[in-house]
C-alpha cells in the first residue's frame, strides 16, 4: 500500500473514525483526513465514490471501505 | 473455534466491559464479543451523570473504558464483530455463540450484554436512504448535514437531544412528532423551543422518505385527516426510541413482553450458566452508570456459577 494514497472521511463527532485513526497510527498507514463537517464541499466526493453518507469511509488507492470494517482493513493493510 | 473461554460476553458497552474488568479480575479467560466498542453509550454527546466525571461525551467515556479493560488484555480478548450475533445455544454443559459471519466460540458461561438499538419508524423509503440522509445517530452523523435543511421524528428527550445537538450545524430543523405534544423534559422543550429555526409538527405521521441517490423530500400528513404534504430536506433523523437486541435469543432464555431479557436479582436467566446486564434486560433503569453496575454484578455471578460448577 505505500504507493497508494489514502483518504480517510470523517466527523468529529464519529466513533468509528477515532477507531480507523488508531488502526492506522498502529499500522502505520499514511493518510489524508478529510474532515467533512469543515469541508463540506468534499461532501458530495465521499457520496460519490462510496453511494452513501455515513462514515468513516476510507478511500485506499480507489478501494472504497465504508465503517470501521476490521477483516477489509486487515486484507489491505495488516503488516 | 481454537479454545473454551471460561466466559463470553456479548456487547461492549458500559455494561459487557465492567463486566470484562470483573472477570479478568476473577482471572476468568474471557471473550468480549461485540458489534460495536461502547453501544449506545458512544452515540451520547454530553453525560453529566457518571459519577467521577462533572461532563463527559459519550465517546470519551467509552474510550477510558477501554483503555481500563485493555489493561486486562492477558485474560480479556475484546473481538469486534461487525456481523452482530446470530445465535447463543447450548453445547452440553457448555454454550456456543456464533456471530453473524458464521463463526463460533465456545464458552462455560455466558453474560448477554448487548443492550438496545434504535427502533425504526417502519415508514417506506427508510431502509433505502440509511446512511442516504437517513440516521438513527444525530449525533454522530449530524456535521454532515451542516447549512442544510433536516427533520427530526420523534417527540421524546431524544429527539429533543438531537435538535439541540444539530442547531448550531443546519439551517432549518423540522420535529415532526405523531403525538399532539412533545413528551421530553420540560427543561428540554424549553431549550428547543427557544432555538430560531426549528418548526414543530405535532400530531403528523410520516408517510414517506424520497430521494434520487440521497433523500431530498420527506413525505408528511396530518393525523386530523389533513392533505399529504412533502418536506424538503436533506436530512432524516429517526429519534423515536430503542429495542433491546434480543431478536436472536428469542426461544432460548425467557425475554418479557417487550423483548427484554427476564432477570433475577443476582443477574440470572432463565438458563442457568446464561446472565444479563445492562438495557438489555428488565431493570427499569437505563442509565450508563447502572448499566455499569449491573456488569459488575453479572461478572461476579457468573465466576460464582463457574466456581461451582468445577
Amino acid at each position: 500500500m505505500a504507493d497508494k494514497k489514502v483518504i480517510l472521511y470523517t466527523t468529529p463527532t464519529c466513533v468509528f473514525c477515532k477507531a480507523v485513526k488508531e488502526y492506522f497510527a498502529d499500522n502505520k498507514v499514511d493518510y489524508e483526513t478529510v474532515d467533512l463537517a469543515e469541508q463540506r464541499d468534499r461532501v458530495q466526493e465521499m457520496v460519490d465514490k462510496s453511494g452513501q453518507m455515513g462514515v468513516p469511509v476510507i478511500d485506499a488507492g480507489g478501494e472504497i471501505i465504508v465503517g470501521f470494517d476490521k477483516p477489509k482493513l486487515d486484507a489491505i493493510f495488516a503488516k | 473455534m481454537s479454545k473454551i473461554y471460561d466466559l463470553i460476553i456479548v456487547g461492549a458497552g458500559p455494561a459487557g466491559m465492567t463486566a470484562g474488568v470483573y472477570a479478568a479480575r476473577k482471572k476468568l479467560k474471557t471473550l468480549i464479543i461485540s458489534k460495536d466498542i461502547g453501544g449506545q453509550a458512544s452515540w451520547s454527546s454530553d453525560i453529566e451523570n457518571y459519577l467521577g466525571f462533572s461532563m463527559i461525551t459519550g465517546p470519551d467515556l467509552v474510550k477510558k473504558f477501554e483503555d481500563h479493560l485493555e489493561e486486562f488484555s492477558e485474560d480479556v480478548e475484546l473481538r469486534v464483530s461487525i456481523s452482530g450475533i446470530n445465535k447463543v445455544s447450548k453445547k452440553g454443559k457448555n454454550f456456543l455463540v456464533e456471530t453473524g459471519d458464521g463463526k463460533k466460540e465456545e464458552a462455560k458461561a455466558i453474560i448477554i450484554a448487548g443492550g438496545k438499538v434504535p427502533r425504526e419508524l417502519g415508514v417506506k423509503g427508510e431502509k433505502e436512504f440509511l446512511n442516504r440522509g437517513v440516521t438513527y445517530c444525530a449525533w454522530c452523523d449530524g456535521p454532515l448535514f451542516k447549512g442544510k435543511d433536516v427533520a427530526i421524528i420523534g417527540g421524546g428527550n431524544s429527539a429533543l437531544d438531537a435538535a439541540l445537538n444539530v442547531s448550531k450545524l443546519v439551517k432549518q430543523i423540522y420535529i415532526v412528532n405523531i403525538t399532539n405534544e412533545l413528551t421530553g423534559d420540560p427543561v428540554m422543550i424549553d431549550k428547543v423551543m427557544d432555538l430560531h429555526h426549528i418548526r414543530i409538527m405535532n400530531n403528523t405521521e410520516i408517510v414517506e422518505i424520497e430521494g434520487d441517490k440521497l433523500v431530498d423530500t420527506l413525505r408528511i400528513k396530518s393525523r386530523d385527516g389533513g392533505l399529504e404534504k412533502d418536506l424538503h430536506v436533506s436530512g432524516v433523523f429517526i429519534e423515536v426510541g430503542s429495542l433491546p437486541a434480543t431478536d436472536y435469543l428469542k426461544g432460548f432464555i425467557k425475554l418479557n413482553k417487550n423483548g427484554e431479557i427476564i432477570i433475577d436479582e443476582l443477574n440470572s436467566t432463565s438458563v442457568p450458566g446464561v446472565f444479563a446486564a445492562g438495557d438489555i434486560t428488565e431493570v427499569v433503569e437505563k442509565q450508563i452508570i447502572t448499566a455499569a453496575g449491573e456488569g459488575a454484578k453479572a461478572a461476579i455471578q457468573a465466576s460464582i456459577y463457574l466456581a461451582k460448577k468445577q
